[in-house]
C-alpha cells in the first residue's frame, strides 16, 4: 500500500495508525484539511499558536545563554519541538493536566507557566519554583518515563472522582523503552483513562538514534498492542499536533479512553547544554531537518492568511523580550539556597528533631551574622 | 605506571578485561559510539566492535535482565547504570533474580554480570542524580558491592569484579570521574574483593571510609593533631572485618564516614560489629560522620555543608579525642563544625 492511500483514520479493528503522518500544513505553508482531523480555530488561535512557538524558541534560547554564563547547571533545549509541544497542549482545557519531562519549556509556556520558575530547577536554587497545582503542570520528570505512570494515575483519580479532566503525558523516542510507558498504556487503556501519551519523536535519545530504539515500524504502532489508538503527526507543523491531540484529547474527555500520539520531529540542537552531538551526527543530516523549521513553515501559513504583520510581529517582539528580562532578572544571580530550605518539605509533619535542629541552625546562623 | 583521570582508568580496565578474555562484553546507555555519559568507555567501539560494545534502548530493565541471561550462559557482561538511583527501575533483575540464580539453582548457574555506575553528591546534580545507594543493594546475599575510591581502586576492583564469577556492583563516585593518579595497570594491579586497604597509619584512631569518602579521611588526617589508620574498604559486600577489627584493636578507636543520611547507612554495619566484636578494645565511642537525614540538596552552598568535608571530619575527631565523648553532628549543635 503506497503511503499516499493509506487512510488516516485509525481501523477500529486494527488501531493501525497511518504510516503517514498527519500533515495539514504542507512544506510550503499551504492549508491541506485532513479527514478525521478537523480544525477548529479561529484566527486569533492562529496567532496565539505562533505566539507561543515564537515565544517558546526565545525562552529557550535565553536559558541556553544563562547556561553559558553560568547561570544555569545544565538546559534541555527544545529547539526545533515547538511545534509538537505547543499544539497539543494548545489543545488542553483549562482544567486539564500535563505530566512533562525535562524539555517541555514550551508546553510549560502554554500552560501559564513562568518560564523563569522554572529554570531554578536548572540554576539548583530551589528544586523548582513552579505550582503544579496552580498551572496542573506536574514536575518535570527527569527519571525517565516515570511520569507516564503519574499521569494515569492522576487520570484514574480523576475518573474516580467524577471530575472533567484529561491528563497529557509528554515523553520522549527513548522513553518507549522503558518499563513505566509500557506499563502506563496499559493500565491506562485496561481502565479507559483519560490520558492522552504524547511522545515527541525527537529521533535521539541523547546519543542512541531511534533505529537502535525500537524495531517497530513506528512508535504509534505501539498503541496497538495496547488497544488504544495510536497517531502520527508531523511534528513540525504545529496545526496537525494540535489536530490529532484535539482528537485525541476529545477522545479521552468522551470517557472513550487514552491514545498514543507519537509527534514526528528532531531536536535541533544537543541533548543539554553538557552533550556535543557532534560525535553522533551529521552536519547534512542538521542541515535536513532545518529546512523544516517549525516556526518558518507556519509563518509562511499566516503570510499567506494575510495574518501576519509587522505590528504583530513587533508586538511578539516586544513581549518576548518581555520574557527573556524577566527570566534573566528571576535567575541571574539568584542566591543558592537558605540554609534553613535543608529541612524544608521532606515530610509533611517534620520530625521533631527537624524543628530542633532547624533552630539550632537558625540561632547559628544569627550569631554569625 | 602513567597518571590517569579516574574514568581512563575505567576504560583501561574494562580494555584489558576484554583483551584478555573475549567472553567479556560491555552495554548499556550511550556507551558505544558517544564513549559513555561520563566518557568510562571511550574508544572501547573502535577497538572491539559493534558487537562487544553496545548501545542499547533506554531500558535498564532490559539490559540488566539481559545481561543476566548472558551471563548464564558464560558471557561476562559488564553493564553500566549511568546514574545509580535509575537502578531503581530495575532492581528487581539484581537483587531478586542475578543476586538469587546460583542459589536457587543449587549452584547449578553462575551469574558473572558487572553492574557499574555512578554515585554519590558533589557535582551539584540534585536530589534525584547525587545518592550513593548502596543501602538498596548492601542486605543482598548472592552480591558483591565494591565502590571506587579514585583511579587506581577503580581499575584494580573493576578488572577483579569482571574475573568474578559472582553478580558484582561496582560503584564510582562521580566527582572523581576527573580526579588523577599514578595507576598502575597489567595482573598485579587487580584489586581481590573483599580487602580493603590500610592507606595511612596512626596511633589515635581508626578512620573507615568507602568510595570519595576515602579522600575525605585522608586529608582531615593530614594536618590533625593526632594520627590515624585510614582504612579504604574498597568491598563494601562482603567487608573485610579483619583489617578493621585489627586495626580498631591497635588504635581503640573508631570513626566511620559516610556521604550519605545517617539513618541505615553502610556504616551502621561496620559501627555494629566493632562494637560488639572489639568491645574490649574500645576507649571512646564508635562514631558515625554522615550526612543529614535529608534528600541531597542542589544549591551548591547546601551541598557543600551536607557532605562532609575534611575540615568537618577532622573537628569531630578533635572532639572525639578531646572529650571521649560522641561528637554531635552539625546539624543538631550550634557550632556547626567547621
Ligand atoms: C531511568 C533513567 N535512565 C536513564 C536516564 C538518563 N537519560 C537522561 S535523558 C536520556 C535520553 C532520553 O531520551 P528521550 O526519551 O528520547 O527524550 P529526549 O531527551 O530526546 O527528549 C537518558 C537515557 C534517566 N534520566 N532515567
Amino acid at each position: 500500500m503506497s503511503p499516499a492511500a493509506a487512510p488516516l483514520e485509525p481501523d477500529p479493528m486494527t488501531l493501525l495508525p497511518p504510516e503517514r503522518p498527519v500533515q495539514l500544513l504542507d512544506d510550503e505553508g499551504a492549508l491541506h484539511e485532513v479527514d478525521g482531523f478537523p480544525l477548529d480555530l479561529k484566527d486569533s488561535d492562529f496567532r496565539d499558536l505562533y505566539r507561543y512557538m515564537v515565544l517558546a524558541r526565545r525562552v529557550d534560547s535565553e536559558a541556553i545563554n544563562l547556561q553559558r554564563q553560568g547561570q544555569l547547571g545544565v538546559y534541555a533545549s527544545l529547539l526545533g519541538q515547538e511545534a509538537a509541544q505547543v499544539g497539543g497542549a494548545y489543545a488542553l482545557a483549562e482544567q486539564d493536566w500535563v505530566f512533562p519531562s525535562y524539555r517541555e519549556m514550551g508546553a510549560a509556556l502554554v500552560r501559564g507557566v513562568d518560564p523563569g520558575s522554572v529554570l531554578h530547577l536548572f540554576r539548583g536554587t530551589w528544586l523548582s519554583n513552579h505550582d503544579p497545582i496552580a498551572t496542573r503542570f506536574g514536575l518535570l520528570s527527569i527519571p525517565i518515563g516515570t511520569q507516564a505512570l503519574h499521569a494515569t494515575g492522576y487520570a484514574m483519580a480523576a475518573k474516580f472522582d467524577g471530575k472533567d479532566l484529561v491528563v497529557m503525558s509528554y515523553f520522549g523516542d527513548g522513553a518507549t523503552s522503558e518499563g513505566d510507558p509500557h506499563e502506563a498504556m496499559n493500565f491506562a487503556a485496561v481502565y479507559d483513562a483519560p490520558v492522552v501519551f504524547f511522545v515527541q519523536n525527537n529521533q535521539y535519545a541523547i546519543s542512541v538514534p531511534l533505529s537502535k530504539q525500537t524495531k517497530a515500524p513506528t512508535i504509534a504502532h505501539k498503541a496497538v498492542g495496547y488497544g488504544m489508538p495510536g497517531f502520527r503527526a508531523d511534528g513540525n507543523d504545529v496545526l496537525a499536533t494540535y489536530a490529532v491531540s484535539r482528537r485525541a484529547i476529545d477522545r479521552a474527555r468522551a470517557g472513550q479512553g487514552p491514545s498514543l500520539i507519537e509527534a514526528v520531529t528532531y531536536r535541533m540542537e544537543a541533548h543539554t547544554t553538557a552533550d556535543d552531538p557532534t560525535r553522533y551526527r551529521t552536519a547534512s543530516e542538521l542541515a535536513e531537518w532545518k529546512v523544516r523549521d517549525p516556526i518558518a513553515r507556519f509563518e509562511t501559513f499566516l503570510e499567506r492568511e494575510g495574518l501576519l504583520d509587522d505590528a504583530f510581529r513587533a508586538e511578539i517582539d516586544e513581549e518576548a523580550r518581555g520574557y527573556a528580562t524577566r527570566m534573566r532578572a528571576e535567575v541571574y544571580d539568584a542566591p543558592h539556597g537558605d540554609p534553613l530550605e535543608l529541612f524544608e518539605h521532606v515530610y509533611v509533619e517534620p520530625p521533631e528533631r527537624f524543628d530542633e535542629q532547624r533552630a539550632l541552625l537558625r540561632a547559628e546562623l544569627e550569631r554569625r551574622e | 605506571m602513567a597518571k590517569l583521570r579516574m574514568r581512563q582508568a575505567i576504560v583501561a580496565a574494562l580494555a584489558d578485561e576484554m583483551e584478555r578474555d573475549g567472553s567479556v562484553i560491555v552495554f548499556g546507555e550511550d556507551v558505544a559510539a558517544a564513549g559513555g555519559p561520563f566518557k568510562t568507555s571511550e574508544g572501547l567501539l573502535e577497538r572491539f566492535g559493534r558487537a562487544r560494545v553496545r548501545d542499547t534502548p533506554i531500558s535498564e530493565t532490559g539490559f540488566l535482565g539481559a545481561g543476566l541471561g548472558a551471563a548464564v550462559t558464560g558471557l561476562r557482561p559488564v553493564v553500566e547504570i549511568m546514574f545509580i538511583e535509575f537502578l531503581g527501575v530495575a532492581l528487581d533483575m539484581l537483587s531478586t533474580e542475578a543476586a538469587k540464580f546460583r542459589y536457587l539453582s543449587g549452584g547449578k548457574l553462575s551469574v558473572p554480570l558487572v553492574v557499574r555506575a555512578s554515585a554519590g553528591s558533589g557535582l551539584g546534580f540534585g536530589a534525584q542524580h547525587s545518592q550513593t545507594l548502596e543501602t538498596w543493594l548492601y542486605a543482598t546475599p548472592g552480591l558483591k558491592l565494591a565502590v571506587a575510591s579514585g583511579p587506581r581502586t577503580a581499575y584494580g576492583l573493576l578488572r577483579a569484579a569482571v574475573q568474578d564469577d559472582n553478580p558484582v556492583v561496582v560503584l564510582e563516585p562521580r566527582p572523581l570521574y576527573g580526579e588523577r593518579e599514578e595507576v598502575e595497570t597489567g595482573d598485579a594491579a587487580v584489586i581481590p574483593l573483599g580487602q580493603a586497604n590500610l592507606c595511612a597509619t596512626g596511633d589515635d584512631v581508626t578512620i573507615v571510609g568507602l568510595g570519595q569518602t576515602v579522600g575525605t579521611a585522608l586529608r582531615a588526617a593530614e594536618s590533625a593533631g593526632w594520627t590515624a589508620d585510614v582504612i579504604d574498604l574498597q568491598t563494601l559486600l562482603p567487608w573485610d572485618r579483619d583489617t578493621v577489627f585489627a586495626s580498631v584493636a591497635r588504635t581503640g578507636r573508631l570513626v566511620v564516614v559516610e556521604e550519605s543520611p545517617r539513618t541505615g547507612g553502610w556504616g551502621t554495619e561496620i559501627a555494629a560489629a566493632v562494637a560488639g566484636e572489639c568491645f574490649g578494645d574500645l576507649t571512646a565511642p564508635v562514631t558515625r560522620i554522615t550526612a543529614p537525614d535529608v534528600p541531597v540538596p542542589f544549591p551548591p552552598e547546601l551541598e557543600a555543608r551536607y557532605l562532609p568535608g575534611p575540615d568537618y571530619v577532622r573537628a569531630q575527631i578533635d572532639t572525639l579525642l578531646d572529650s571521649g565523648r560522641l561528637p554531635v553532628p552539625w546539624w543538631e549543635t550550634e557550632g556547626l563544625g567547621a
